[in-house]
């Protein structure tokens, strides 16, 4: 669909972004578009980070020999580029950008309940955020992602502390950020407003909350044990002491499994969104989808073992976890299903966020289908700590999680930033990441499956893995053009961009009917809702009747 | 979409002075403020239900040293910590009845009377750790646990690498729970100085109710540690 201006911009509206200036009117707004803001520049900072030591890990498997770095740097590496990503990039995107900034607009509200709890996780976010650069540039740590111990409290000999403790601070942030959306869904809804006729997008941030709000507190719990355990030695998770490290294990998957889901539950709701918008249909199965989130999020928490299959738990445990691993996909599917039933004759519009939703939907379904690989038991006691793994949930988190932040972000700019960004080189852009992400990672699922170990600089041992690496390599650089791309021209669009209409997309919802950018709070008039979400149907119907009466 | 089915609320009535820009009615601002701290708390019993997961595998792994563990706890002092919490209960749920039927003193006494019973409460607690301080039982490299008879098995010892476990886990438990007690005791300062400031209507006393219901659950966390970390395996 052309972005047709269909009204003519006031040049100087009133909105949330010129009604004040200056540093203190953002540092203690309690705006929950202004804070979405905040969050979108402090996670990109930590993006680039990230991105940063991703390409440092790509540089050094260039070659067989571990010639670019030192093996213990690179294991820093790959432990920081995963903390950075996961914590501070993955975890806050999508609900602390698009969610705060779109929930209390999706239903119909002035704000979010708790505004100033809203601005307190941002703060609680940049506390961690500083502890964590702290912990890099005085030395980093190497413990992996998941903090295993004993290595972690007995034996390294990095910063493991100071990185706990970032992260326990920044886990505040995010269970304050689900708690705020669970009673601003429940108690904040205009008039009219039902469960049912919620956007999908809202059902799909209430489950994310729930992950949020039931999940985050045991990590923040397990990371205090790791702490003290580390400062005092007090043995409750070193066997030399009598304690035991499988329980660590399972504390940290019981958060960190369902942290798969905080970032790709969001991630499907703005694809559902952009799917209806841009097939001009009512969404197929309603209820499925919404309830596929709320099934999602309640199996997610059943599901944790099966990161432990090869670390030694009981077979008959293994084959449970294994079978609840296998339902998780009955959700995961029925939303595959649904977005592809929405798809089927519609009249399809390939703009930018079309795009990344079509990307989404590929590369979510081979991420999800090799979790399954995963899930059994035989599989993955072959391909466990190897790269078949890392290419699988980076397929989730970088295929599925980052393809639906891209896409609702260029869904959503024309709101957030009241300017239009370029189409061509938007879709441009989605090609390219589309093309380097799979050139990225898909060769990682070939060297996994003939044996590659993840976690190692050096596989001299065995050279003729270097070409499905170079590939990998080359992919990324790729992929780091495609990410670089729409930051510079949204920065571009702020300036030059031309002046968004209301409702760039004819979209249905209602933060399409107040302008763009909505002013402070949200809504001229408390809105009346008597519609149900993507009523497709009828915006296309009253839009062919203006033209008839204005031809 | 028919611009009519958008229509204008106004809430051009006398708006209650707390009642914050964002919330339609006063109705809706204590649901939301009700349901927040409903869903803080169950954030709160996943973050000590960590604890309770740790505490009873290790249980049921040293279930001997834990119990001698457990017997070297005066149970007095708990018990007598366990009656002042509850009796700071009391006095939450009558401050906030105070607040209801519009008695000033009754509810800033029983403000009062609930901050004495929580710094009794931490008074208590910190003898007992003295105690413990004393005995070495505080885990790191001057913990001694030697000799100690297994209740119920006068020729067996515990062993003291498992009798930390539950030491460590007796610390990180109730310093959370005492963490939690300051808090609370922060946030009942600052309600009894806006009850004091007259603040509070029976129309409008929503802080107290939630500050009351963070306070009762720092209690119930109370209730199931005192039997967990003092009552185990207790004999006469």
């Amino acid at each position: 669909m052309s972005m047709a201006t269909t009204t003519v911009q006031p040049v100087e509206r009133e909105n949330y972004l010129n009604k004040e200036y200056g540093v203190g009117s953002w540092l203690l707004t309690t705006d929950h578009k202004r804070i979405a803001l905040l969050y979108l520049i402090s996670i990109t900072f930590f993006f680039f980070i990230g991105g940063f030591f991703a390409l440092l890990i790509r540089l050094e498997l260039l070659t067989p020999a571990s010639d670019l770095v030192q093996p213990d740097t690179y294991n820093k590496l790959f432990t920081m580029h995963g903390q950075v990503m996961v914590f501070f990039f993955l975890i806050p995107s999508i609900p602390a950008v698009l969610g705060n900034f779109l929930v209390p607009l999706m239903i119909g509200a002035k704000d979010l309940a708790f505004p100033r709890v809203n601005l307190l996780s941002w703060y609680l976010y940049i506390i961690g955020g500083v502890m964590m650069l702290h912990c890099m540039l005085t030395g980093g740590v190497d413990t992996g992602w998941t903090f295993y111990t004993p290595f972690s409290t007995a034996f390294s000999n990095t910063k493991v502390i100071e990185a706990g403790l970032a992260i326990f601070v920044a886990g505040f942030s995010s269970i304050l950020t689900g708690l705020n959306f669970v009673v601003t869904i429940h108690r904040m809804r205009a008039p009219g407003m039902t469960w049912s006729r919620l956007p999908l997008f809202i059902w799909a941030h209430y489950a994310t909350s729930i992950i949020q709000i039931l999940g985050t507190p045991v990590i923040a719990i397990t990371l205090v044990l790791v702490v003290a355990e580390r400062a005092l030695h007090l043995g409750i998770f070193d066997p030399k002491l009598g304690g035991d490290p499988l329980l660590f294990q399972h504390l940290f998957w019981f958060y960190s499994h369902p942290a798969v889901y905080i970032m790709i539950l969001p991630s499907m709701g703005v694809v559902t969104e952009i799917i209806a918008c841009f097939a001009r249909k009512r969404i197929f199965g309603y209820s499925f989808i919404a309830l596929s989130s709320i099934a999602i999020a309640v199996f997610g928490f059943l599901v944790w073992a099966h990161h432990m299959f090869v670390a030694g738990i009981s077979v008959y445990a293994a084959l449970v976890f294994s079978l609840l691993s296998y339902a998780v996909a009955v959700p995961s599917a029925v939303k595959v299903f649904n977005w592809t039933a929405t798809l089927y004759k519609g009249s399809i519009h390939y703009d930018a966020p079309m795009l990344y939703a079509f990307g989404f939907i590929g590369l979510f379904t081979m991420g999800g289908l090799t979790g399954l690989f995963l899930a059994a038991l035989g599989i993955d006691v072959h391909v466990t700590d190897t790269y078949f793994v890392i290419a699988h949930f980076h397929y989730i988190m970088v295929g599925g999680a980052l393809m639906g932040y891209l896409g609702g972000m260029h869904f959503w700019w024309p709101k957030i930033s009241g300017k239009l960004y370029p189409e061509g080189w938007a879709r441009l852009a989605a090609l390219i990441v589309f093309i380097g992400f799979n050139l990225t990672f898909f060769p990682q699922f070939v060297l996994g499956y003939l044996g590659m170990p993840r976690r190692y600089a050096d596989y001299s041992h065995m050279p003729e893995f270097q070409v499905l690496n170079v590939l990998s390599t080359a992919g990324a650089t790729v992929l780091g053009v495609g990410y670089l791309l729409p930051m510079l021209y949204f920065l571009w669009s702020m300036r030059y961009g031309k002046p968004a209409p209301d409702n760039p997309w004819n979209a249905a919802g209602l933060e399409w009917m107040t302008s763009s950018p909505p002013t402070t709070f949200n809504f001229e008039k408390e809105p009346i809702v008597t519609w149900e979400a993507y009523n497709y149907d009828e915006l296309d119907r009253a839009h062919k009747e203006e033209v008839k009466v204005a031809g | 979409m028919p611009d009519s089915t958008v229509v204008g609320l106004h809430h051009e009535e006398q708006h209650h002075p707390e009642l914050l820009h964002h919330f339609a009615e006063p109705q809706q601002q204590r649901d939301a403020a009700s349901l927040g701290m409903w869903i803080f708390l169950a954030t709160e019993v996943m973050f000590f239900g960590g604890l309770f997961c740790a505490y009873l595998i290790y249980r049921r792994l040293y279930f001997g040293d834990f119990g001698a563990a457990s017997s070297s706890i005066k149970a007095g002092l708990g018990a007598a910590n366990t009656a002042v919490l509850i009796c700071s209960s009391l006095t939450v749920v009558l401050a906030i009845w105070g607040a209801q039927i519009g008695r000033r003193t009754l509810m800033i006494g029983s403000l009062v009377l609930t901050m004495l019973f929580g710094l009794t409460f931490l008074g208590i607690k910190g003898v007992e750790y003295k105690e413990k301080f004393d005995e070495h039982h505080v885990p790191g490299a001057s913990f001694s646990f030697d000799h100690v008879p297994i209740p119920g098995h006068p020729d067996q010892y515990a062993n003291p690498r498992h009798a930390q476990i539950f030491f460590s886990l007796y610390f990180i438990m109730t310093g959370l729970h005492a963490l939690h007690m300051i808090i609370g005791l922060g946030i009942f300062a600052w309600l009894l100085f806006m009850a004091w400031k007259g603040r509070f209507t029976p129309e409008y006393y929503t802080p107290l109710d939630v500050g009351g219901l963070y306070w009762h659950f720092v209690d119930i966390v109370w209730i199931y540690l005192f039997p967990l970390l003092y009552l185990i395996d207790r004999h006469p």
